[in-house]
């Protein structure tokens, strides 16, 4: 671990990704005392005297929005929604894609095929229109956006976990453990999974990528985080009539959505290369 | 090469039959009143009655399955509950210019993407291979109605030099078929600066080398032809990634395809028209999977024998 942790130093773009991941955490889990203003507070100032979003000032550094709220509040709190989205889904992603992974993988022969026909059949299916029906259908809380993004978001990790685990089950150490009489779950969770931490370290911090854009696209989908909560996507969603006039309404979230997923992908990029070294500089 | 495919198709054909099941679920089975959703407001309870019994929604759901599909298989696929008009010929008229788009967006990917990996590939671990996949990372981060929104607004609105939007000539297609490609370049440039570097190691091409060829046919016959190969099954999934991003990129422009009458129908919690299009997209995600397929074993003979 201390030698992929310096391989990991060297990286400068992982660094930087990894910075800009603990400055966006630290400002959501402060976001109350951080924010200028609430995030649903209608400035008196806030418009201008025809009625149209300020633009960026030195009261509301990035604007406001429509209805004259601060635009950097209303992003600081929707920063909240997005990692929550990201860890929640993607943490229950890789927990499904995982086991199933693993199961099939291990006990292969028909259960595995049967288990891993059924992730090609969910990867037959465009994965946003699928999340936009279920949202559509069940209505949308946070909760729901999160379990639909798991729903269609597991399949990668599966069919990776899966590839390892069969190529890990037919070596001889787990020859030799069943030998010595261990049993399915003492050799899955003993002798299998600590050997594909690391993969599911890579996948799991790739994967906040992805579900952060997924989340980001339901919200300007319109079938997201719901108004008045903020969120990235759904700001995004809100002003896009109007950007022509108030483009800072789609270049500042959508600058924090590229900045995002960009970080969670360089650091995602740079474990893979550190925690195995043979990897390096391949993908 | 005939069993190969034969088998192939057979296993296309079963995953449309599980996509179908899926599409039924979600369209009757995961909303608890369907009806409710689509009647009016006013409606009495004999309305309500009747039109569940339209629907085949009194029936057991194998019994409505089974209408559902001998309904598909027609090209049915239900009407809309906003539009009262039958969802298959609303996709038809649509997917031409979606298929256009699609076109489009995927020359321009391999155009940007493939020559990328291949330069990046070629100068491994210099600061130019470094910035291309800095780049191509910030490409495949970047969402689609962020991008498009960005460029419509410097190239459409504020230098003026291509259309707002709409549907028409060569320059209608360019905004929105960039921005399509610019997350899937960035994926084939990944992709394929990760499939040349393997290929340059192998043991064929020291040999081209030794045997005195010049770098360029080096790399450009022998290497390409093999690193090339794994790009064309991934053009399968990348339908499915498409078919997810043209929701949102046939919007911004207002691109009369099947991403905007998703779009819409999205607004107005339209589920039939939703899982209409979804089915289709289904159905061309299959085919592009097939087409790999396919296509592969042309490229590399090895492939056959598997």
């Amino acid at each position: 671990m201390a030698t992929s942790w310096t391989r990991f130093r060297r990286d400068k773009t992982a660094l930087a990704g990894l910075t800009v991941i603990a400055l966006i955490v630290t400002a959501a889990a402060l976001a109350p005392w951080l924010a200028p203003f609430d995030p649903s507070f209608q400035s008196a100032d806030g418009l201008t005297e025809d009625g149209s979003p300020v633009p960026p000032n030195s009261e509301f550094w990035l604007g406001t929005d429509l209805l004259g709220r601060d635009l950097l509040s209303r992003m600081i709190f929707g920063a909240r929604n997005s990692l929550i989205i990201g860890l929640v889904a993607n943490g229950a992603a890789v927990l499904i894609g995982t086991s199933l992974g693993v199961v099939a993988g291990y006990l292969g022969g028909y259960v595995g095929a049967a288990l891993m026909r059924f992730t090609d059949l969910v990867m037959a299916f465009p994965a946003l229109l699928l999340a936009v029906a279920l949202a559509a259908i069940l209505g949308s809380s946070l909760w729901i956006v999160a379990a639909v993004i798991a729903m269609v978001n597991w399949v990668q990790i599966a069919r990776v976990i899966y590839t390892e685990t069969t190529a890990l089950s037919s070596r001889d150490y787990i020859e030799a453990a069943r030998a010595l009489g261990a049993g399915t779950p003492r050799i899955l969770l003993q002798h299998l999974i600590p050997h594909l931490l690391p993969t599911v370290l890579v996948y799991g911090t790739l994967g906040i990528a992805t579900t952060v854009l997924l989340e980001a696209a339901l919200s300007y989908l319109g079938v997201g985080v719901q108004p008045p909560d903020p969120s990235w996507g759904g700001i995004i969603f809100e002003s896009q009539s109007y950007f022509l006039n108030a483009p800072w309404l789609v270049f500042f979230p959508g600058v924090a959505i590229v900045l995002v997923a960009l970080s969670f992908n360089l650091v995602g990029d740079a474990l893979r290369d550190a925690l195995d070294p043979t990897q390096r500089g391949r993908t | 090469m005939i069993r190969y495919l034969a088998k192939r198709a057979a296993w296309s054909l079963l995953i449309l039959l599980g996509v179908s099941a899926i599409t039924f679920a979600v369209n009757f089975v995961i909303p608890s009143d369907p009806v409710a959703l689509i009647a009016a407001r006013s409606a009495t309870k004999a309305d309500r009655d009747r039109l569940r019994h339209e629907l085949w929604l009194d029936r057991p759901v194998i019994v409505q399955y089974g209408h559902y599909m001998a309904g598909v298989l027609q090209g049915d696929l239900g009407r809309s509950y906003k539009r009262k008009t039958q969802v298959a010929e609303q996709v038809a008229a649509r997917l031409p210019a979606t298929l256009i788009l699609m076109a489009a967006a995927i020359s321009f990917e391999l155009l940007i993407g493939l020559p990328a990996g291949l330069f990046a590939a070629r100068r491994r671990g210099s600061s130019a291979d470094k910035t291309a996949m800095t780049l191509s990372f910030i490409g495949v981060s970047a969402p689609q109605f962020v991008t498009g929104l960005i460029l419509f607004y410097v190239f459409a609105y504020w230098l003026n030099l291509l259309p707002t939007g709409g549907f028409g000539g060569v320059s209608h297609v360019i905004l929105p078929a960039v921005t399509l490609g610019i997350a899937g370049g960035g994926w084939y440039s990944r992709m394929m600066r990760s499939s040349m570097v393997d290929v340059l190691r192998q043991d064929y091409i020291r040999t081209a080398r030794a045997k005195g060829l010049d770098e360029r046919s080096v790399v450009l016959v022998h290497a390409f032809r093999n690193a090339v190969l794994p790009i064309v099954a991934m053009i399968g999934l990348d339908v499915g990634i498409f078919m997810s991003g043209v929701v949102v990129v046939e919007q911004v422009y207002g691109w009369p395809g099947i991403g905007q009458l998703m779009w819409q129908a999205i607004q107005d919690r339209d589920i039939p028209i939703i899982m209409g299009v979804t089915l289709t997209a289904a159905i061309f995600i299959v085919l592009g999977n097939l087409l790999a397929d396919v296509i592969a074993p042309l490229i590399d003979p090895r492939i056959r024998l598997r």
